[in-house]
């Protein structure tokens, strides 16, 4: 379906310079229903997102989202993954870098690039665990600060751990 | 003796009267309860959708200025009566908790809607299962949400409750500090 990018002239011109320059951070790419996501590698998040917001003019990162990919750990997933979903709002073009990470396996913070992503990031931990490097305020952000656990976790009860108590 | 009003006596002074002024021979307990059952100050602490049914009873379609409610208050200090409406997370807990120790005595509790009666329809780790695991209280209303009328029924039965109760003992015995 990559075909079709050249109909949307912005993302197909930004997807081309991701390939030229970062070509060695990518892992891959899927366009659908007119949405690009590209699939990264951890170490280019910082560089890629840097290069989207200064020179490409994606402005904008609306939300990063968290998948737990519990029951699909037997065909070589790792356990989440982090959706970066970006905007640029003079044109109205969406893009999303897809970054995959394992338990455990702190991610670098991109809040030095954009600083909307601070409470984002703090949801994720909150709710999957996921560490953030560098993050200048790593708190929980929805649950009580004593509250042990991860609730978007796909092992974590729906009552919580001591039945709602 | 209840003191008989003719028209010999109705306009007169209390000096002139030689001491057959009118007068009304009650309870102490029921004076006090009945003055508080009409006088009840909500404070109105909506916490999810219970809160649009409790503010449409307060509006003028149902009025609920005619059972003497209609000062909403926006602090527990200056109200007696604690309207829980709506859902009441963990993190939310404390601070019901602290809300109700703040408003003085006598005070009363309405846990209105499933949610604060037991959790309703969120079995969940983010949500007190029932607001009675945090304040004491008097009457729970059923409904998700319950509407103005339910809300009106649950307030009456709570005014029937304070009619029933034994205010004086409080003075009289610190122990009881108010029996059901």
């Amino acid at each position: 379906m990559l075909e079709e990018l050249t109909d949307v002239p912005v993302l197909n011109k930004a997807y081309q310079s991701l390939e030229e320059i970062f070509g060695d951070f990518l892992l891959g790419a899927t366009f659908e229903k007119k949405e690009l996501s590209v699939r990264i590698k951890k170490d280019g998040l910082l560089s890629i997102l840097r290069y989207l917001k200064s020179t490409v003019g994606f402005n904008a990162l609306s939300d990063i989202i968290g998948l737990d990919n519990l029951r699909l750990g037997a065909e070589g997933a790792k356990r989440f993954s982090l959706l970066y979903q970006l905007y640029a709002f003079p044109g109205f073009v969406r893009i999303r870098l897809v970054l995959d990470v394992d338990e455990n396996e702190p991610v670098p913070s991109v809040v030095p690039v954009f600083r909307s992503a601070n409470w984002a990031e703090r949801e994720i931990y909150d709710m999957f665990g996921i560490r953030f490097a560098g993050h200048p305020d790593l708190r929980r952000i929805y649950m009580p600060e004593e509250y042990e656990g991860h609730p978007l976790r796909k092992d974590f009860p729906l009552e919580g751990p001591n039945d709602g108590v | 003796m209840p003191g008989k009003r003719t028209p010999s006596n109705s306009g007169e002074g209390l000096t002139s009267d030689g001491g057959r002024h009118p007068f009304l021979l009650t309870k102490l307990d029921h004076l006090i309860a009945w003055s508080q059952k009409n006088s009840l100050w909500p404070f109105g602490s909506g916490l999810a959708c219970c809160a649009i049914e409790m503010i449409a009873t307060a509006a003028a379609r149902f009025d609920i200025s005619r059972f003497g409610m209609e000062l909403f208050r926006a602090s527990p200090r200056q109200a007696d009566l604690f309207i829980v409406a709506g859902t009441v997370t963990n993190k939310m807990a404390p601070v019901i908790r602290r809300l109700w120790e703040q408003m003085a005595d006598p005070k009363w509790v309405v846990a209105m809607g499933n949610c604060a009666v037991s959790g309703g329809p969120f079995p969940t780790y983010s949500v007190l299962q029932g607001v009675d695991n945090v304040i004491p209280v008097d009457v729970y209303i059923a409904g998700c949400p319950p509407t103005p009328q339910g809300l009106l029924h649950g307030l009456l039965t709570l005014q029937e409750k304070i009619a029933r109760s034994h205010p004086t003992k409080a003075i009289f015995n610190a122990d009881a500090r108010r029996i059901d």
